[in-house]
């Protein structure tokens, strides 16, 4: 059980007359408890980069962070989506698949149609990812199967569905010669020398956070994660609301698909394979609970960052590959430790707070 | 939404007739009826398990009736889903409060309501200050931004009321609102509902509480075994009547109290301090004892008792069992060494909902029950039938989970549980919470038999009545101190509000 240090008896009546002053500590220390959880993904980040930099200076070098920042875009913006899902206290299994899915749909799209716009390809990818998203919410929310399970199967679905449509059209692979090269622009811009598919994926990231904090539907989304009955007997449309967090979900794993092909430019059936196992870990590591009800999309985000920084640290350090999946799984005992004991401190602090003068 | 004003007193608002509803082989309901009128405060009284929660449900478009209409301002109504009773002004409080713990307690209450800035925003401003006028017209010192994760059961009750008042709604539901209020709550809570009663809401008011009833209510409805038993006005009945019809026999309700000659000192607690929470508490419970902790809601009488078993810590003082020092915070060392504590959030802290009734009644005595290791399962259920027949539990079967019995059932199993580990000290917070009359006495028989047998009781309670009726001693907790210790001869009504209002306390300091 929880059992803080002891602390040295107190001067108490002070301490007991004021049980109302705390009041307004309450909100504080929470809001605090959170920073601190965001910070600490940040400082182990800084710690990482630092370690990293003292024994490859190149590490910082321009192409080495833009790199870090092109395979962080596509892990954020799957993220971003995956948080909407797990805080309705759901998970969607099948981005890895659906970005596969999304990523050679665009690609054909390219090679059928060179002329395509680029913003109607990004679109295109887009509505694939939704549509895979709408299946996913309509088995989870009108059926009422466990999400684990429905997009356990769509996973394989939805790849067996790409390996299908690419041995049937006989185009196994889309090679970066067959891409129009207004699109593969796309994978090298740069704003002010920032990428320009890092910037989307920022931008998805404030436009989620954003949603969640400050609209009803998305406030109702945290509210079915954390008490679906409640949730229920207060009158939200439950089913609507999760069909919409898988429906953007979806629609963020296609547009993740097309910053892939974007990105990659050689684009087979495999693209995506695994991925969805490594977004929930960025989720979990940036604090978003896996039982839903709290976490903020920043971390995520944040846990995104530092995952992928992970996985190209490593190596600059000399260390196996192997690592890093120690690493990662390291740091989700880590931060599911720290949530745990964030969450113990917090209990213990708010129920003094019960005890408060009633006049 | 200002319903309110609409209707003429006395006019019909919302009706049941003839509801029928079944869940799998269980009638809750056959034959229910219920009238209620702009601008009275009406009763809904019965026996756990008559039905009454599962009327409220379909009041509330929680539940469908299977047969009969529900009629609003005469018309037949569908309420379809809990969004379509809102939508109809009915604002329903739970027997059980249906909070989201990772939310603010502001936005728990305005969920799906939030004040808007243009642009479809929530004005988180206004939310806190709606929230704080709402508190304040309950009288409630809580923080609007602090998570509901954590409140005690009586704060949890207070969010869910200030939840049910934003509504301003036409007809105001509210199933055992009371439960774990203590006299100053309930007194404000009655003061808000009148005030609404008087501005032409229907208000219906479900308790076990009979003082409670006749004080707020006027025209009370009997419900026996799911089925409509009267409806009268309030003063045309008595006490006695309304128990009577209920149960469909006599019931004493006097607390057949044991007196009992206390034997050795068996839980000693010194100088307990928790820092802002409780402070130097110390006391001694003898065998045979029954020590009731009394006192307004928020004290600190839970959060002493919780540090003495060792679920919450504490910065000083000590915990003696039979001479024996425990080690704090740890409750399986309270649990060895004896003590037993039938928690006050019986969701949270006592039961396991999804579990069916005999695996929680012996939930803590496994091992006990288990021979050579394996859980013998005819042991477990002989001995859940036994406590769960002691007490009456009204369930389909033993096996049923424990989230579809009725919400003083639910309670009554928490109490075998605990009952059956045959327990040195025995720590009950709220004991008969949401029990009825019938059962109460029993409970308070048990209790009382148990003590006369050696047991050292300390219990909690918000109900003058059972405090008066059962305690050998009475200890007074106000703001986190033992202000009084008052014997069973010298205790009443007045001197026990006295000190737990911060205004008697003769023998004002530690009790031992
Ligand atoms: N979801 C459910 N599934 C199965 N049985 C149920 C369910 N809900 C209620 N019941 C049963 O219906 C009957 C009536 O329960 P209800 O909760 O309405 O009683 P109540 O009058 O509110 O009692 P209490 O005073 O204890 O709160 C009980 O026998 C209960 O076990
Ligand atoms: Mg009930």
């Amino acid at each position: 059980m929880s059992a803080p240090v002891a602390k040295p008896p107190a001067a108490l009546p002070e301490e007991l007359a004021a049980p109302e002053r705390t009041g307004r500590r309450g909100s504080a220390l929470v809001h605090r408890l959170f920073v601190v959880r965001e910070l600490g993904i940040l400082a182990a980040l800084v710690l990482l980069v630092l370690v990293t930099v003292v024994a490859n200076p190149r590490f910082l070098s321009g192409q080495n962070v833009r790199d870090l920042l092109l395979s962080a875009a596509i892990l954020t913006v799957l993220a971003a989506g995956q948080t909407m899902v797990i805080v309705t206290r759901n998970v969607d299994l099948s981005v890895g698949s659906v970005l596969g899915l999304s990523a050679y749909a665009t690609g054909t799209l390219l090679v059928v149609a060179p002329g395509t716009p680029v913003v109607v390809a990004v679109l295109a990818g887009t509505a694939v990812g939704a549509v895979c998203g709408l299946l996913n919410g309509l088995v989870v929310a009108a059926a009422g199967v466990p999400s684990l399970v429905v997009t356990l199967g769509t996973l394989y679905a939805f790849r067996g569905l790409d390996s299908l449509w690419a041995s049937s059209a006989d185009r196994l692979q889309i090679n970066a010669a067959d891409l129009p090269s207004g699109f593969k622009a796309l994978g090298g811009a740069r704003l002010l020398g920032v990428p320009v598919l890092f910037l989307v994926a920022v931008a998805v990231v404030l436009l989620v956070g954003w949603y969640l904090r400050t609209f009803r539907s998305g406030r109702e989304l945290y509210g079915i994660g954390s008490a679906p009955e409640a949730a229920r007997l207060s009158g939200i449309p439950v089913g609507r609301r999760v069909l919409t967090a898988f429906v953007v979900n979806g629609a963020l794993a296609g547009l993740a698909g097309v910053l892939y092909a974007a990105r990659f430019q050689t684009l087979d059936t495999t693209a995506g394979t695994g991925q969805e196992l490594f977004v929930v870990a960025a989720a979990v590591v940036g604090g978003v609970a896996i039982f839903g009800g709290s976490g903020s999309v920043y971390g995520a985000a944040l846990g995104a960052l530092l995952l992928t920084t992970i996985g190209t640290a490593l190596p600059q350090l000399g260390l196996d590959p192997f690592w890093r999946d120690a690493a990662v799984g390291a740091l989700i005992l880590a931060a599911i430790a720290l949530d745990r004991a964030l969450q113990l401190r917090l209990a213990a602090r708010l129920r003094g707070r019960n005890a408060r003068r009633d006049r | 939404m200002d319903h309110a004003s609409s209707s003429a007193p006395g006019r019909v608002v919302l009706a049941l007739e003839d509801v029928g509803k079944s869940f799998g082989a269980v009638a809750a309901l056959r034959g229910a009826q219920l009238e209620l009128r702009a601008g009275e405060t009406h009763a809904l009284v019965g026996e756990n398990g008559a039905g009454k929660s599962t009327l409220v449900k379909i009041l509330a478009g929680v539940h469908g009736p299977d047969t009969g209409r529900v009629l609003l301002d005469g018309q037949p109504v569908a309420l379809a889903d809990p969004a379509a009773a809102r939508a109809a002004g009915i604002a329903v409080i739970y027997q059980e409060p249906t909070l989201f713990p990772d939310l603010s307690v502001a936005e728990n209450i305005f969920m799906g309501r939030q004040p808007l800035l243009p642009g479809r925003r929530i004005d988180r401003r206004t939310l806190a200050r709606r929230c704080r006028e709402l508190f304040d017209r309950l009288g409630v010192a809580l923080d609007p931004d602090r998570p509901a994760r954590g409140l005690s059961i009586a704060d949890q009750q207070m969010v869910e009321i200030a939840k049910a008042l934003s509504f301003d709604a036409r007809v105001l539901v509210m199933d055992e609102p009371t439960a774990a209020l203590s006299g100053v709550e309930v007194e404000r809570l009655f003061a808000v509902a009148r005030s609404l009663r008087d501005s032409g809401a229907a208000v219906l008011f479900i308790s076990h509480r009979f003082d409670e009833v006749f004080d707020l209510c006027d025209r009370i409805t009997v419900m026996r075994d799911g089925q409509w038993v009267s409806t009268d006005p309030a003063r045309d009945l008595t006490v006695d009547r309304v128990v009577r019809r209920m149960v469909g026999r006599e019931v004493s309700s006097l607390f057949p109290k044991i007196d009992v000659e206390p034997g050795e000192v068996v839980l000693e607690v010194r100088g307990l301090t928790r820092r802002g929470v409780f402070a130097d508490v110390s006391f001694d419970v003898r065998a045979g004892e029954i020590v009731a902790l009394a006192g307004l809601v928020g004290a600190g009488r839970s959060e002493i008792v919780r540090a003495v078993f060792g679920v919450d810590p504490y910065d000083a003082g000590s915990v003696r069992v039979s001479g024996e020092e425990l080690r704090k915070g740890d409750p399986a060392a309270a649990m060895a060494a004896g003590i037993a504590l039938v928690p006050e959030d019986r969701r949270q802290q006592g039961l396991v909902m999804e579990l069916s009734v005999e695996r929680n009644a012996t939930l803590t005595r496994r091992w006990k029950l288990a021979r050579g290791g394996l859980l013998s399962s005819r042991a477990e259920r002989a001995q859940a039938a036994e406590w769960s027949k002691r007490l009456q539990v009204k369930a389909g079967r033993l096996s049923d989970p424990v989230s579809t019995l009725s919400g003083g059932n639910q309670q009554k199993v928490v109490l075998a549980k605990w009952l059956s580990t045959e327990p040195r000290v025995l720590i009950v917070d709220e004991p008969t919470r949401g029990i009825d009359v019938g059962t109460k006495s029993e409970v308070h028989r048990l209790l009382s038999e148990l003590a006369a047998g050696g047991l050292a009781v300390v219990m909690v309670s918000s109900e003058l009545p059972e405090v008066l009726g059962m305690a050998d001693r009475v200890l007074v907790v106000s703001e986190g101190r033992l202000v009084d210790d008052i014997p069973r001869a010298r205790a009443d009504e007045d001197s026990v509000m006295l000190a737990a209002t911060g205004q008697g306390g003769t023998s004002a300091g530690a009790a031992r």
